[in-house]
């Protein structure tokens, strides 16, 4: 009696302890483990998305790949974790994963309450509207009164319900948990209007039974700058993640492609040689070999590739470069120089 | 301590103090309860150490934040400018009407076929037997989409809606829409002429089973309680000079508006978690009338008390003692499984509250602790009720 009483205490204080310990290092945690843990939607092609052999594939899950390429040499290294709206800030926070990389909008809640920082935007976004053609609506001004479904614990419908609430006009929002459910609900005339991330309408308008019956109406109604997300207080992770997205960019700029990289290692542009790993320790403050870039280019890619192998013109989604464009050619994405 | 032994020792105890058992039971029930209590408090510590060490917020002052998202079905007055607060009411209030209509439901239609399982007739119990094996096998998150994927979403469009009793009633794929009673002023003396009834039907029903004990005249006590409860209302609405009206549903450009509108989404989860849970409840219903003896059932035959009576009077208020306890966790598994209700929107305290509310202000404790506390709550209490219910039936014994 007596030792089972004193095995409990004494398995309760060590689990204690293990808790309490639990926000040390990500990064040493992951080569420990030896992959990085990625939270990632249910299933949205062109960001996060399984095929039927379970691989995932997308532009998120290019982030995390270009992660596993960073620290392990190996894009294989990632494992991922599918994630409804609602549960993914509670499994980030829990540690359930090492980061989450699933079209989250940057805002100022989840960057200070929520205890969470984001690492850059992969992905500037805006919320759309989708509605049925046989409506004869052509403006999202014309949509009072109307029913629209939408996904819960998401920007979208708190958007959607300052957008009805600034102007009085009525409106019924049905809110689901999971997007496939949402997708259904409107697909059967639950709603009138099925509303999300521009980019999430023209990936679940590939669900729709009859996608050409539906169009995408012209408004923007609000910004969503999508991108990865870590834990707070572990700056060595979080500049990690961040840097590989600046990696990318910076690759872009100057050409580097994952075609061209083996010739680029003995280019004579000083930026090309740093990036790559021929020149500076630059891996090595970021807590990973200094080869980081070269691999990830390597096997993943720069943001143009990225870009254009999940969500671009030649995909099934057809989405133009446009804002998402290098700062030098019309676009805003600017990434600090590796130096 | 040596000395404390010695003194029992001279006392002429055989045992010392460590093997006196009295003294062993007071230790280790001190040392577990002290255990118990390092546990709960280190969990609680750690909790907040590790909230603080990660920078997420915590505490209660949240429920005065504006909400800003909309909800489609509040009891009570709601806008985008509410509080979290509100919202947790909203929430309580739509998981307490599920839950309630739910039971009524359940109960009736639970009630309903237990007794065609019993039956005689071979169709009325073999439909019955069916019913049971089929719907208590099949899980209940596929029976709300079925309910509502399958057999809601198939009504026809908005634009196209079922027009019943003349322009008055409408359903479509958005619900079922039916007249609201607007409550003009005046009308106050309905409400009180309602309650009046009531308590009148409750003493005019005592007076009349004294008496029936007494001296065996009836009296007829429904349509008394229906004169009551229904006219006296009716009759207050009449001389108030008739304060209330009626708002139809009228066709707007997307749906109805107006009128009172039933969300697809309550009717669905209404319909799969009474279903669902009316197949155990008639399974329940039938073991409790089978264990009233038959002999019970000759002894009225032989007295000439004719066969719903016999059913009304003599066997189920038997059945009865046999069938609440086990129909009381039916109750509180309906309540508890009205929270898978998130899959298909409707907006109940787990998936408004401990859901999009949850998600908005990332305060996972608190808000877990509040909605545990409320299901605690409804189940101890339906607990509390079915308990009295039951020691109520069990005294009717004479
Ligand atoms: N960017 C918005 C919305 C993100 C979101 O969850 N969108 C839905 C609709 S596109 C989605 O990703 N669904 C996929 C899934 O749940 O697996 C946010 O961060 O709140």
């Amino acid at each position: 009696m007596k030792t089972k009483i004193l095995a409990i205490a004494a398995g309760a204080a060590i689990s204690m302890v293990a808790a309490q310990a639990a926000s040390a290092a990500t990064l040493d945690d992951i080569k420990k483990k030896g992959h990085v843990q990625c939270g990632v939607s249910q299933g949205l092609a062109g960001f996060s998305n399984p095929d039927d052999k379970g691989n995932w594939t997308g532009m998120d899950v290019d982030v995390c790949r270009a992660l596993g390429a960073a620290i392990f040499g190996d894009a294989t290294k990632a494992k991922y974790t599918a994630l409804s709206a609602k549960e993914r800030f509670t499994a980030l926070q829990s540690g359930e994963v090492d980061l989450l990389s699933r079209n989250t909008t940057w805002t100022a809640t989840r960057d200070t309450a929520l205890g969470l920082n984001f690492a850059g935007v992969n992905y500037y976004d805006g919320q759309g509207f989708m509605v049925r053609k046989s409506l004869g609506v052509t403006s999202a001004l014309q949509l009072a009164g109307a029913a629209i479904c939408t996904n819960t614990g998401t920007t979208t419908e708190l958007n959607v319900a300052d957008g009805f609430r600034a102007d009085k006009r009525r409106y019924e929002v049905v809110a689901f948990e999971k997007a496939d459910e949402v997708v259904q609900a409107y697909d059967k005339g639950r709603c009138d209007v099925y509303t999300t991330d521009a980019s999430g309408l023209y990936s679940q308008r590939l669900k729709l039974a009859n996608a050409d019956d539906h169009i995408v109406l012209p408004e923007i109604i609000s910004k969503e700058p999508l991108g990865p997300v870590v834990r707070q207080g572990d700056d060595q992770w979080f500049n990690l993640v961040k840097w590989t997205m600046y990696l990318m960019l910076n690759a872009e700029e100057l050409g580097v492609t994952s075609k061209n990289v083996d010739e680029m290692k003995s280019s004579g542009n000083p930026a090309v040689k740093r990036i790559l790993g021929v020149e500076g320790n630059f891996g090595e403050n970021l807590g990973v070999g200094n080869d980081w870039g070269y691999n990830i280019i390597k096997q993943v890619g720069n943001y143009g590739e990225v870009f254009d192998a999940n969500v671009g013109p030649d995909t099934p989604l057809g989405i133009a470069r446009g804002v998402n464009a290098l700062w030098s050619k019309g676009g805003i994405q600017y990434a600090p120089p590796i130096r | 301590m040596s000395v404390e032994t010695q003194d029992v020792e001279s006392d002429g105890a055989k045992v010392p103090l460590w093997n006196d058992p009295k003294v062993r039971a007071l230790v280790s029930q001190a040392v577990l309860i002290g255990l118990v209590l390092w546990f709960g408090y280190e969990i609680v510590n750690n909790t907040f150490v590790n909230l603080e060490k990660r920078k997420i917020a915590s505490g209660f002052g949240f429920l005065n934040t504006t909400a800003s998202f909309g909800i489609i079905q509040t009891l009570v007055p709601y806008t985008e400018a509410s509080s979290y607060g509100r919202v947790f009411f909203v929430g309580l209030l739509n998981t307490l009407l599920i839950g309630g209509i739910g039971i009524v439901v359940a109960t009736m239609l639970g009630f309903l076929v237990g007794i065609m399982r019993l039956s005689k007739n071979w169709v009325v119990q073999k439909v019955a037997t069916v019913y049971v094996e089929t719907l208590r096998n099949i899980p209940l998150l596929l029976q709300i989409f079925f309910w509502y994927f399958g057999v809601l979403s198939a009504l026809p469009n908005a634009r196209n809606s079922l027009v019943l009793f003349g322009e008055t009633v409408f359903l479509n794929s958005r619900g079922l829409y039916l007249p609201k009673p607007i409550f003009e002023d005046g009308s106050g003396a309905i409400w009180i002429a309602l309650l009046v009834g009531i308590v009148a039907a409750f003493f005019v029903r005592r007076w009349a089973t004294k008496r029936q004990e007494a001296t065996g005249e009836q009296f007829p006590k429904f349509w008394a309680t229906v004169g009551l409860v229904l006219g006296l209302p009716f009759l207050a609405y009449l001389l108030s000079g008739l304060p209330v009206s009626v708002e139809y549903s009228t066709k707007g450009t997307f749906n109805l508006s107006g009128g009172l509108q039933v969300i697809p989404e309550f009717v669905a989860l209404l319909l799969a978690l009474s279903f669902y849970t009316a197949s155990f409840i008639a399974e329940i219903v039938r073991a409790g009338i089978l264990a009233v003896s038959h002999g019970q059932t000759e002894a009225a035959h032989a007295l000439g008390i004719k066969n719903s009576h016999t059913l009304r009077l003599v066997v189920i208020p038997q059945a009865l003692r046999v069938i609440i306890p086990p129909l009381t966790s039916q109750y509180l598994n309906l309540t508890k499984n009205s929270s898978l209700a998130v899959a298909i929107a409707y907006p109940d305290l787990v998936s408004v509250f401990a859901g999009t509310v949850l998600n908005q202000t990332g305060q996972a404790v608190e808000i877990l602790l509040m909605t545990m506390g409320v299901y605690l709550a409804i189940s101890l209490i339906t607990s509390m009720f079915m308990n009295w219910y039951n020691a109520k039936m069990a005294l009717a014994e004479r």
